[in-house]
């Protein structure tokens, strides 16, 4: 067998493959976006963005009725977007497999959040696996698979920011060569959900989740490992390994499938020791289950719910070890992220800071537009939320405060549940202005295709949605696209359309500037010239990566290896300082 | 090696650091060790802090190093590694490359870049070694060969053989850049 270094991503990508799955589907979301890209590479795996995360469990789910494997994948707030159809799902069951993985973030490495995605396997009768690392990701992945065939039922799997992005050794397995050929079958008294066949179908789902309670006890996913007997401890995924660095004398219960939990066996466990220590991160999700158990475990009465667990953190929690952390004092400048340079976003934020918009945001690269010295987002909240934020604040002001309400949005935002917020907009007619930052790509999380791109997840062509045209057929009356490198045009329209007491939508039109197929023409970069810099620094109000203050020399610098010729900067200098680099310059 | 070793890769977004770190778990993974890697993607694409940790050994369970049992900080920024330095061993190692990268407060002139990194690191950690990773970079013949100069650097505080560091680079560096790497790589191992 050949073993590999995977990250915890590529190895589900890895175990879909080896499943036999015939389709995936996705939203992008860290940390989950790799698996999707990854399954690219098995051909025999039709696999997709889909638009949002509901769509993409629909897509599933289809699938799965079509009698094919099929695996969903996204980060923890997508389920949010996706629940709706969860939840029925389990109770209709499946046809083939349906493996949905939900991609946790403790710590909001890269999230808006921290919500612990176990609550959804209780909340939806879905049973859950959770790995504790890449060779378990890619084996729980197949035996998730096999679960939802034979228990009639979605299966979970669960990762953390910290099991998809680390890597470890993987022995990799093959294909099965006998696939069975989806084909329709019908059978709507199981998948018609009407009320009168879904009664019937709960009786049999709460039935399920007995009948995985039972047989979760006798399988080796949970397990027991021995250690002096003195301490006991249940855990689960990551928690598993920093209880084996923090404790490695102890008595653990690893548990593989975190709902249902195996209760006789963690009866049997339990009664061995006078101290019992349940390890998790995030909620008391198994603390409080096995609490109802009437067993006494000591758990979140020490350990953090707040952030992510380390090996030092359920060191200092558990037992009060000082341990050290990274330098954090004021002296050492902090590095946080910023837009690239040549980012088309930055110069509609240094605007909107100017006119002093009150800007309802969204999520994406454009929610750096926060970061000073853009300063420009007062609102974020989940992924389209920007529009409905500006129909509602609207209602409540003046109708001179109304004037300074903007939604700003990202395409792929706007697509994946914008589009909804502007129709409401239109439809109730409020007096904000919505601007669309159309960068025809899924910027944040690494550049993925979407509907705007042209292209597929597989980097074929594709049909491309027509951005203006979609606002005018909602009904958006005043729609106007420009070009966001020009300044003065952005700083016209954004005035003009903000002062209009209607509904109106502004979409800057410019790919990302990380996209090598929309930008293969490199611009030449510019540099400062001295002698015409005042030392004004008004390029310093876009917070370009490329522009540094020469404290020594009052002038500003530019780094002509990053600098991308985009020209923002030269608009804002009143004294024609910035000029393109020349052949000796 | 019963005990689990442990890097610390430290730098900015877009230096080349996920590379160095893929690189080096090959080498221990050819060299017959457990290895375990993580770092945090997202946020830190767009120019933020990048940390990798690296842990190898006979058996590896956390792939997060705990804190203050860091072996060697592999630093590809000065500033970056400042704010690591507490989370080493006390005789642990330091590689730092010399290079600067103005973070925002400073490119806006709110803040000073620290000075006499070098220096003050020495103090702390006396066997610290500095590399100028660029100069050795652009004489190799690519600006973005970084990244295997400091590697090279690395490779001689760690006991493992050269082929398995020329594998590892082979397997990881597309051919066209490969001649450059090699040449960085070399430079990088010729630094006492």
């Amino acid at each position: 067998m050949k073993k590999v270094l995977l990250s915890g991503n590529e190895a589900i990508a890895r175990g879909t493959y080896e499943a036999g799955a015939l389709v995936a589907c996705a939203y992008p979301g860290t940390p989950s976006t790799e698996i999707l890209e990854n399954i690219t590479q098995y051909q025999e795996i039709n696999s997709s963005w889909a638009p949002n995360e509901k769509v993409a469990l629909e897509v599933g789910i289809g699938a799965c009725f079509g009698g094919a494997r099929a695996l969903v994948t996204m980060k923890h707030v997508g389920v949010n977007v996706a629940a709706d159809p969860l939840f029925t799902l389990s109770y209709t069951g499946v046809r083939g497999g349906l493996v949905l993985v939900t991609a946790d973030d403790p710590e909001l490495h890269s999230s808006q959040n921290e919500q612990d995605n176990r609550n959804f396997a209780k909340f939806a009768k879905v049973p859950m696996f959770e790995p504790a690392d890449s060779q378990e990701a890619l084996d729980f992945t197949k035996l998730a698979f096999e679960v939802s065939e034979q228990f009639d039922t979605p299966v979970f799997l669960r990762t953390t920011t910290r099991i998809s992005h680390s890597k470890s050794a993987v022995f990799l397995g093959e294909r099965p060569t006998d696939i069975p050929e989806p084909k329709l079958e019908r059978n709507p008294a199981k998948l018609v959900m009407l009320p009168g066949n879904a009664r019937k179908r709960h009786v049999i789902v709460e039935q399920r989740t007995l009948d995985l309670e039972k047989w979760a006890c006798q399988q080796s996913f949970n397990l027991i490992e021995k250690g002096e007997g003195k301490v006991g401890v249940i855990t689960s995924g990551v928690s598993y390994q920093y209880v084996k660095e923090t404790m490695p004398d102890a008595d653990i219960l690893k548990l593989g499938m975190v709902y249902p939990l195996p209760k006789q066996m963690i009866r049997d466990f339990a009664a061995n020791y006078e101290t019992l220590y349940v390890v998790e991160e995030l909620d008391p999700f198994i603390e409080e289950q096995v609490q109802a158990m009437g067993i006494k475990v000591t758990g979140k009465a020490k350990i953090s719910i707040c952030g992510e667990l380390t090996p030092g953190r359920l060191q200092q929690d558990l037992f009060g070890t000082d341990i050290p952390k990274e330098d954090t004092s004021s002296d050492l400048p902090q590095r946080p992220p910023n837009m690239c340079p040549g980012c088309p976003h930055r110069g509609v934020f240094m605007e909107l800071n100017r006119a002093k918009a009150y800007v309802t945001g969204d999520i994406g690269c454009y929610t750096l537009g926060f970061m000073p010295p853009l300063s420009a987002m007062d609102t974020c909240i989940c992924m389209g939320a920007s529009i409905g934020n500006a129909t509602g604040i609207s209602k409540v002001l003046s109708a001179e405060e109304q004037r300074k309400v903007v939604a700003i949005i990202g395409d792929s935002t706007f697509l994946h549940t914008g589009i909804n917020g502007l129709m409401d907009m239109v439809y109730n007619q409020a007096a904000a202005t919505v601007i669309i930052l159309d960068n025809r790509i899924t910027a944040m999380t690494g550049r993925q295709e979407n509907p705007t791109s042209g292209y597929t997840l597989n980097n074929l062509e594709a049909p491309r949605v027509d951005m203006e045209q979609l606002c005018r057929a909602v009904g958006v009356e005043h729609v106007r696209v420009i070009d966001p490198y020009d300044i003065a045009l952005t700083r016209k329209t954004i005035r003009e359309e903000m002062a209009r007491p209607e509904t109106s939508v502004i979409i800057t039109s410019r790919p990302c500037m990380l996209v090598p197929r929309d930008n293969l023409e490199r611009r030449t970069p510019l540099f400062v010239d001295h002698d015409k810099c005042t030392g004004c620094k008004a390029c310093l109000r876009l917070g370009c990566p490329a522009i540094t203050w020469d404290e020594e020399n009052k002038k500003s610098n530019i780094d002509k290896i990053i600098c991308t010729g985009c020209k923002v900067c030269q608009q804002t200098c009143g004294f024609d300082a910035f000029q393109e680099c020349g052949e000796n310059s | 090696m019963s005990k689990v070793k442990n890097i610390l890769i430290a730098g900015v977004g877009g230096q080349g650091i996920l590379l160095a770190s893929e690189v080096i778990s090959e080498v221990m993974l050819m060299a017959g060790l457990d290895v375990k890697k993580n770092e945090i993607h997202g946020m830190s694409q767009r120019g933020g802090s990048v940390v990798s940790h690296v842990r190898y050994g006979e058996k590896v369970y956390s792939s997060i190093i705990p804190e203050g049992e860091v072996d060697i900080l592999f630093s590809f920024e000065m500033l970056e590694t400042c704010r690591y330095l507490p989370l080493l061993r006390k005789n642990g190692r330091v590689i730092v490359n010399d290079w600067k990268i103005a973070p925002p407060s400073v490119a806006l002139g709110k803040q000073a870049y620290p000075e006499n990194i070098p220096e003050n690191i020495r103090q702390q950690f006396p066997t610290t070694t500095v590399v100028s990773g660029l100069d050795l970079a652009l004489a190799a013949g690519n600006a973005k060969a970084v990244n295997t100069v400091l590697l090279g650097a690395l490779s001689n505080i760690l006991e493992f053989d050269r082929e398995l560091w020329l594998t590892a680079l082979r397997k990881m560096i597309p051919p066209r850049l490969l001649e450059v790497n090699l040449k960085a790589f070399d430079s990088g191992c010729r630094i006492k």
